[in-house]
């Protein structure tokens, strides 16, 4: 914080010395930004909407052979490629809508669950990607090319006795595993109790002493785990068994000063964490009434009340410890945006906004982790899904438009607004949703 | 969520040390077996334009893999798939399943692992397999496991994977008793090293040697308010300060040497925001200050600040939000929810 540390004859760390690096480029774009004239700054925070769109639909239909080490994650990239054109406000042509819908047919298992690619075996974070993708696309063609039966018996394959989930036959368990196989359910209207038992206390136990969440128990608490831990205890009603006023106190500390998040405890920022990170907090907005139970609790002096009451968390904080079958868990996702009020965030959304149209933008198209790195369709999704996120933290419902002073650059910048549990554009979750929910 | 970094090369190594590589459909030894292409469709999306050779290791894998085949071929075939994307977690599995039919000495797997590993050890795949491997050789396997990852931690001390497989060897196959020297090494190497401090977490609650938080709370909190008072501005020392009295409320409140290193930097006034903020949650567990402690918070407020407030913890969230804009929010919001009375 200060530059007159008297202490900076000392010898860097490594970590002070890359934390260095990284500021004085961030800063450096920082500065040029402040001492342009306001009509060039706007240019500057222009969203290049024209070449993201651009760099994604040419991968749509051509990835070079260093692809191939993601020859076991296309159902990502057409997640990372076919969200991020989503957030856009664009739409595939009918062609391209066809052919992924029967392309991620191919990397169906007969048994249920999707595959990284045609003939592999089902993985629970491809069928993430995939199912994100096809309520995405939308559509009744989308939606019946899932075999939710299929899907289910694989899910439940996956599922371990200590609460966990695999993340293949054999695979590895961790956060990541629980949440892709909970939103999957969710989304897809096949959550029940066989799936979510002890799912609770698994993420419980992986929820660290910096407040944070770990992949595994033990581990080091993360942006991406704790997005995944912290949004499947929302999503089976058992949130407010986590130390919330701990989590919040976490994860607001990981947006540094060179506005962006990091994933970590004294590591450097990354474009990415800007959904991982900022998306645990926009989860955390809605969660008000749950974490100031809790702090009140803790102080076990009664809190000051400043009137508010009755956020949108009163439907799904019941039932999670008490009366087990009795929480209605199956609309959480659906009452969660419904019933939003939501209140003033608790990051610095202007901050983040900049970060990520200066640091992690590419203006040839594309974004990134941050200033010297390439673009890729990971961060690209990432980062556009943090900028979503950001636009709309203001809003009281959560598609009515921002005001033009919470939106960073010129308005064109909106983005759509996206379900934060799920992370699919919010009219896509929409009609996917009444479409599972007439199923049985 | 994923691997994720593609490389900008276009290049592929295919094995290692090679000469010249004779494609597949040359080898005698294969030629019983008809390759089976990718069923990619007619007009796949994200189709990746392969480099012949992949496309054609693929092909045989996929064979091999169909007619479950359980031979040495298949075994080398594995490798050569792995080693053009080590992602495949498919291959990765068959891989496991010929290891066991075939009853390799699972000593080589764990330099094939660790070559794999050196390449690109930021993927799920290796270190899963790493896992199986070591767990299947059982405590023998141990030194070998804490020397490779001390080995990856030398080169990235931050490594979540390395770490991961670190917490897991120690759980499963012991060897704890050097690593909270080990931990003590890599901080003085580096202080800031989140990671290390996590470690130190996880030996102190989980050694068998060490008898737990409260057995080790004594030691640590000096160790730790060292740790503090020589870079205060290190947030990790300070988190792992906070949770070295998880589930012990009350004596974090009460224990002097809490509330001493707070003042102690507050009065320094500099580098003092993870002071400030602990004091902080001090006050709302029921802290009771003295004269010294709201003195201290007085002399950061600078003159704009503010008038007059009889109650600390609103001074404390007021200098907060002065000192540390990109959190205003958050301290705006600690400041409504403050406890009453304190």
């Amino acid at each position: 914080m200060d530059p007159s540390n008297p202490r900076s004859s000392i010898i860097p760390t490594v970590t002070e010395r890359d934390q260095w690096m990284v500021e004085s480029q961030v800063f450096e774009i920082y500065k040029v930004l402040s001492t342009i004239p306001q009509n060039a700054q706007s240019l500057m925070l222009e969203l290049q909407r024209h070449n993201h769109i651009s760099y994604l639909t040419k991968s749509l239909s051509h990835l070079p052979s260093s692809f191939s080490i993601l020859d076991a994650n296309r159902p990502w990239l057409c997640y990372w490629i076919i969200h991020s054109i989503a957030l856009l406000g664009e739409s595939l042509d009918y062609q391209l809508q066809h052919n992924a819908i029967h392309f991620l047919n191919r990397c169906q298992d007969p048994n249920g669950g999707y595959a990284g690619g045609p003939g592999q075996m089902p993985h629970l974070a491809t069928t993430y990607a995939a199912v994100n993708v096809l309520i995405t696309l939308g559509g009744h063609k989308a939606f019946t090319s899932i075999n939710r039966d299929k899907l289910y018996g694989f899910l439940r394959r996956m599922k371990q006795p200590n609460g966990g989930f695999r993340m293949h036959d054999e695979g590895e368990i961790d956060a990541r595993a629980c949440y892709t196989a909970i939103s999957v359910a969710s989304v897809l209207n096949i959550l029940d109790d066989k799936l979510i038992q002890n799912v609770g206390d698994y993420i419980l136990s992986c929820q660290t002493y910096e407040g944070g969440i770990a992949g595994e128990p033990g581990a080091e608490a993360h942006g991406g785990y704790t997005f995944c831990g912290l949004a499947a205890m929302v999503l089976i009603g058992e949130v407010n068994r986590l130390d919330l006023p701990r989590l919040v106190d976490w994860v607001v500390f990981r947006q540094g000063k060179e506005c962006g998040f990091q994933g970590r405890t004294n590591k450097l920022v990354d474009g990415c964490y800007s959904f991982w990170q900022g998306g645990a907090i926009a989860l955390l907005q809605r969660l008000y009434s749950v974490v100031e139970e809790q702090m009140a609790e803790a102080s076990q002096i009664s809190p000051k009340s400043d009137g508010t009451s009755g956020d949108a968390t009163c439907h799904f904080t019941h039932g999670g410890t008490g009366e087990p079958g009795f929480s209605d868990f199956k609309n959480i996702g659906y009452n969660f945006i419904n019933e939003w009020r939501a209140r003033d965030p608790l990051f610095h959304s202007i901050a983040l906004q900049q970060y990520i149209l200066l640091c992690s933008q590419e203006q040839e198209g594309g974004l990134r982790d941050k200033p010297g790195k390439r673009r890729d369709h990971y961060h690209t999704c990432y980062c556009l899904s943090g900028l979503s996120l950001c636009q709309y933290s203001w809003s009281k419902n959560p598609d009515s438009p921002p005001l033009p002073k919470v939106v960073l650059g010129p308005y064109s910048n909106l983005l759509e607004p996206i379900h934060p549990l799920y992370n699919i554009v919010l009219e896509r979750y929409r009609e996917a949703h009444e479409f599972f929910f007439a199923q049985s | 969520m994923s691997e994720r970094k593609v490389s900008s090369e276009d290049s592929m190594s295919s094995g290692e040390g090679e000469e010249e590589r004779v494609p597949l459909r040359e080898r005698p030894e294969w030629s019983d077996v008809t390759p089976v292409p990718q069923d990619d469709g007619p007009d796949p999306v994200v189709p990746i334009k392969y480099t012949e050779e992949f496309a054609e290791v693929m092909s045989y894998f996929r064979a091999i893999y169909l007619s479950d085949e359980r031979s040495p071929r298949a075994l080398t075939l594995t490798a050569e798939a792995i080693h053009f994307n080590a992602g495949n977690y498919t291959v990765w599995h068959f891989r496991r399943l010929l290891l066991e039919s075939l009853k390799v000495d699972l000593h080589n797997e764990l330099d094939f692992v660790e070559r794999m590993a050196t390449a690109n050890s930021k993927n799920y795949q290796i270190w899963h397999h790493r896992r199986w491997v070591a767990e299947k050789l059982g405590p023998k396997a141990r030194n070998n496991e804490l020397d490779f990852t001390k080995r990856i931690l030398s080169i990235d001390a931050k490594h979540y994977h390395a770490w991961s497989h670190r917490q897991w060897v120690l759980q499963a196959l012991g060897g704890w008793e050097d690593e909270l020297s080990y931990c003590s090494e890599l901080l003085e190497a580096d202080i800031f090293n989140n990671s290390a401090w996590n470690q130190r977490y996880f030996v102190v609650t989980r050694s068998p040697f060490l008898g737990g938080l409260e057995a080790t709370r004594e030691s640590e909190v000096l160790y730790t308010v060292q740790a503090i008072m020589a870079r205060p501005e290190n947030e990790s020392s300070w988190r792992y300060l906070r949770g070295l009295y998880k589930g012990a409320t009350a004596s974090w409140v009460n224990d002097p040497q809490v509330s001493e290193v707070c003042l102690k930097i507050l009065n320094s006034k500099s580098n003092y925001l993870f002071a400030l903020s602990t004091l902080l949650d001090l006050l709302c567990s029921g802290f009771q200050t003295n004269q010294e402690f709201r003195d201290a918070v007085e002399a950061l407020m600078t003159s704009d600040l503010d008038k007059e407030d009889p109650d600390i913890a609103r001074n404390v969230c007021s200098v907060l939000q002065h000192v540390d804009p990109i959190r205003a929010n958050y301290w705006n919001w600690r400041k409504s929810r403050l406890p009453q009375t304190a």
